[in-house]
C-alpha cells in the first residue's frame, strides 16, 4: 500500500485576513506527523483544509493511492477526522451515532459489532444514552470511534487530547501508534502531550 | 469490513438519522402541524357552509395552507446541521448527493404526512365536494411533492446564509409560485369540473416536469454550495 498526501503550495485568506500561505509538504504511508503553531497560526484551517471540507485559496491537496489521484469520493471513504468544531448529533443515542455514521459509509456493521467498539473507549455502558448527556471527555471519546469506525487511511486529528482524561490520552497514544503503522496520521496541537506523536510536518507562525 | 458504495444507501442512511432526530425533537414537525392544523380549523369554522365562499376560493386556501406549513417546517433540514455544527460531520462521511436527496427524502415524506392530516380535515369542515378523487390525490401527491422539492432546494440554498430567513422568503416566492398556482388550479378541477383528468393533464404534466427539472438542477447547485 502506498498512500501519499502532497500538499501543493496551500494558500488560504478569509476576507483579506492571510491565515496560510503558500505551505508545501508531502506525507507518505506509514507514518505520523503533527502540525505545530501557535493557538490563531491556522492549524485548524490547513486540518480542514486537507480534510476536504475547506478549499484553499491557492494551491491543491493531492491524495495519490499507488501514484493514482483519488476521486472526492475515494478520499472521503479514505479520510477521518476529529476536530472540536465538528460535534455529534446530540439527541442521538451514542450507539445512534455511530450506526449512522458506519451507515452512511456502506458499512454492513452490526450493533454487536458497535458496541465492541463503544467498549474499546469505556462507553459500553452508556450506549443507549444520548449524547447530549456525555461529558466533553465522553463525547471527545466517541467522536474518535465516529472517525475510526470506517478504518481510515489517513485520520486527521484537531487538538485530539483536549477534555481526556489519562485514560483518553492512553487511547489516542495507542491509535496513533496503530494508525501510524498502516496509514496516515496527521495531528494538529500545541499541547505539549502530543509533540512527541509524530514528526514534524509543518510549523505556522502566530 | 465490506462496503457499499454509492448514494444510495447514503440518502437512505441521512433520510432514517433524520427522522429519528426528528422523532426526539420533534421541531419540524411541532411547526408544520401546529401551524397547518390551527390554518385549517380557523379556515373550517370561517368559511364553512353557509359562508357561501366559492371552491376556487376554497383550492386556494388549502394550497396556502400546505406552502406555509412546508415553509415553517421544511427549511429547517439543512440549517439545523449548520446551527448544531454537525454539518462537517456529514460531509466527511456523505456525498452532497446522498445529502441532498436524503434530505429531500425526508421533506417529501414529511409533506405527504402532512396533506394526510391536514386535506381530510380540510375537506370535511368546509365540506368541499370532490368530484374526481382520483385526480384530487394525484394532484396532491404531486403538488406537495413539488412544494417539498421547492422548499428542500432553497433550504439548502440559504442554510449558509446569515439572513437565512429573509433569502428564504425572497427565493422560495419565485421557486413555489408556479406548483403552487398548477396544484391550485388542478385541484379546482378535480372539484369542479366534469371532465376532470382532461382539465387537468395540462397541470400534472407543469407539476412533474417541475419535479424533474428542478431535482437535477438543485442537484448541481447544492455540490458546490455544500462543498463550502
Amino acid at each position: 500500500m502506498n498512500w501519499q498526501i502532497e500538499l501543493r503550495r496551500i494558500s488560504k485568506v478569509f476576507d483579506e485576513r492571510v491565515v496560510l500561505r503558500d505551505i508545501s509538504a508531502t506525507v507518505t504511508a506509514p507514518g505520523a506527523w503533527t502540525i505545530l503553531g501557535p493557538n490563531g497560526s491556522g492549524k485548524s484551517t490547513l486540518l480542514r483544509i486537507i480534510a476536504g471540507l475547506l478549499t484553499p485559496t491557492e494551491g491543491e491537496v493531492l491524495y495519490l493511492y499507488n501514484g493514482e489521484r483519488l476521486t472526492a469520493h475515494q478520499r472521503r471513504q479514505s479520510v477521518g477526522m476529529v476536530a472540536p468544531d465538528i460535534a455529534l448529533y446530540r439527541p442521538l443515542t451514542a450507539l445512534e451515532n455511530l450506526r449512522f455514521f458506519a451507515r452512511a459509509r456502506g458499512l454492513p456493521v452490526q450493533d454487536s459489532d458497535l458496541l465492541r467498539w463503544l467498549e474499546r473507549v469505556q462507553l459500553r455502558s452508556r450506549a443507549h444514552d444520548p449524547v447530549a448527556s456525555f461529558s466533553t471527555g465522553m463525547v471527545q471519546r466517541l467522536k474518535l470511534l465516529t472517525a475510526l469506525v470506517h478504518r481510515p487511511s489517513v485520520l486527521l486529528l484537531d487538538e485530539p487530547g483536549s477534555n481526556l482524561d489519562e485514560a483518553g490520552m492512553e487511547f489516542i497514544r495507542e491509535t496513533v501508534r496503530e494508525q501510524a503503522q498502516h496509514g496516515i496520521v496527521i495531528i494538529a496541537t500545541n499541547d505539549t502531550r502530543e509533540l512527541g506523536y509524530g514528526e514534524p510536518l509543518v510549523r505556522l507562525g502566530a | 469490513m465490506n462496503r457499499s458504495s454509492g448514494w444510495v444507501h447514503e440518502a437512505f442512511a441521512v433520510f432514517a438519522k433524520d427522522w429519528l432526530l426528528e422523532l426526539r425533537t420533534r421541531v419540524a414537525l411541532g411547526a408544520v402541524v401546529l401551524f397547518a392544523v390551527t390554518s385549517v380549523m380557523a379556515s373550517g369554522f370561517a368559511l364553512a357552509p353557509p359562508s357561501g365562499v366559492p371552491a376556487e376560493v376554497k383550492a386556494a386556501l388549502l394550497w396556502v395552507v400546505v406552502f406555509f406549513a412546508a415553509v415553517a417546517g421544511l427549511s429547517r433540514v439543512f440549517v439545523v446541521e449548520e446551527e448544531t455544527r454537525t454539518a462537517d460531520s456529514l460531509r466527511l462521511a456523505v456525498s452532497p448527493t446522498g445529502v441532498f436527496v436524503g434530505k429531500l427524502l425526508f421533506n417529501t415524506v414529511l409533506m405527504w404526512g402532512l396533506c394526510l392530516v391536514t386535506v381530510p380535515l380540510y375537506l370535511l369542515l368546509l365540506e368541499v365536494p370532490v368530484r374526481s378523487a382520483s385526480l384530487f390525490v394525484t394532484v396532491v401527491v404531486l403538488g406537495s411533492t413539488a412544494l417539498a422539492c421547492a422548499t428542500t432546494a432553497v433550504g439548502a440554498i440559504v442554510a449558509k446564509a446569515t439572513t437565512r430567513g429573509a433569502l428564504f422568503g425572497v427565493l422560495s416566492f419565485p421557486v413555489a409560485l408556479p406548483p403552487l398556482l398548477v396544484a391550485i388550479h388542478g385541484t379546482r378541477a378535480a372539484w369542479l369540473s366534469g371532465g376532470a383528468w382532461r382539465v387537468a393533464t395540462g397541470d400534472l404534466q407543469v407539476l412533474v416536469g417541475f419535479i424533474l427539472v428542478i431535482v437535477p438542477a438543485s442537484l448541481l447547485v447544492f455540490e458546490h454550495i455544500w462543498s463550502e
